[in-house]
């Protein structure tokens, strides 16, 4: 159970761009990929938390769940993984290592506002 | 009036800070020349027991040392130090997975004691995570090798029931291969699911109680290190 500290480093993140920016943020967007060894629901709760008492109290963690793509020798094709439990081509059953995405674990945008910068 | 929302794109990686530290600690294990070596698994699977072996058999041919993690207490220190290895605790309290703050902090204290450890006079350096199959995944240590330990008496589905932290690993070993019978232990089940989740991984399978299968891992230890040095020796000379 680690999603305490990735939420607390995804406030810290996102604070400095606010201070940076002079704005008020609404909303962080991340990426969360499949295999990033965080799991969503346990990041939301934990990230209210984190927000607590930050000027970022009240924001939404808004996640966007990536699936795992593999890249498949055989086909020379980029493939949707269709289990983490078996890691081969859904096409020609090709076991397939490299790992294309999936390992995000990304702040990729701000919804912001412009004139109320936030107040701790 | 309050204006509308607006987006603005970030693309920053999280665990960015972890990273860069774990970059800075390889270029200076690279630059020393020492091979490092971390190891992950659920608690009680012989981290400790394959780790004191390791260190023991080593000890007459290479400089080795070893960084332990856990919650509490110095007892794996205490019985690594058996090997007469230099060997530093990390006790990471609530923490459940060292951070490569973490380790550049226990090397920096290293550096103040009596007996400093200076990385280049070591051979192999080893990490023992905190006993953990879910959270240590996610962080880089600046290791060279993540080994992935599973005992036989865990059960051969454990690739299974967690892929993520052996898709982040590079070796597999099967551990207290000595009980293999008593378990009823499947060593097919076992590789083929490895296998599964991360094909090509190279796994061992062997006993640090009674040495079988050791044999394999030492040589491909000294062969890992030895494709390691050849580039940073090129460096010095």
């Amino acid at each position: 159970m680690h999603e305490l500290s990735i939420a607390m480093s995804i406030v810290e993140l996102a604070e400095e761009e606010a201070e940076r920016r002079s704005v008020h943020i609404d909303a962080v967007h991340l990426k969360l990929g499949a295999l990033s060894g965080v799991v969503k629901e346990a990041l939301l709760s934990c990230y209210e938390m984190a927000c607590e008492g930050t000027p970022l109290q009240g924001s939404r963690l808004i996640i966007d769940e990536v699936p795992v793509i593999i890249f498949c020798p055989s086909c020379q094709a980029q493939r949707p993984l269709n289990s983490l439990q078996l890691f081969c081509c859904p096409e020609c059953g090709t076991p397939c290592s490299e790992i294309v995405q999936g390992k995000e674990l990304e702040v990729v945008a701000l919804e912001i506002n412009e004139c109320a910068p936030n107040l701790a | 009036m309050r204006p509308e929302p607006r987006l603005i794109e970030v693309r920053k990686n999280v665990l960015k800070q972890n990273d860069v530290v774990a970059r800075s600690l390889r270029d200076r294990f690279h630059a020393a020349g020492v091979f490092v070596v971390s190891l992950v698994s659920s608690p009680g699977s012989g981290k400790t027991a394959f780790l004191e072996k390791t260190l023991t058999l080593l000890r007459p041919n290479y400089r080795v040392a070893a960084l332990v993690g856990d919650l509490a207490t110095e007892n794996d220190a205490l019985r690594l130090a058996r090997s007469q290895a230099p060997v530093k605790q990390i006790t990471t309290g609530t923490l459940c997975h060292l951070e490569a703050a973490m380790v550049q902090n226990a090397l920096e204290q290293s550096a103040l004691e009596e007996k400093k450890w200076n990385l280049g006079q070591l051979d192999f350096l080893f990490i023992e995570n905190v006993g953990n199959l879910v959270c240590p995944s996610s962080y880089d240590l600046g290791e060279d090798l993540r080994l992935v330990l599973i005992s036989v008496t865990e059960g051969e589905d454990k690739p299974l029931k967690y892929p993520t932290i052996f898709n982040s690993a590079d070796v597999a070993i099967v551990t207290k291969l000595d009980l293999a019978a008593a378990v009823d232990f499947d060593w097919q089940a076992a590789y083929a699911n490895i296998q599964a989740v991360r094909p090509g991984m190279p796994v061992f399978k062997l006993s640090a109680k009674t040495s079988e299968g050791m044999d394999d891992y030492m040589q491909f230890l000294a062969t890992r290190l030895r494709e390691l040095r050849p580039a940073s020796l090129e460096a010095i000379l």
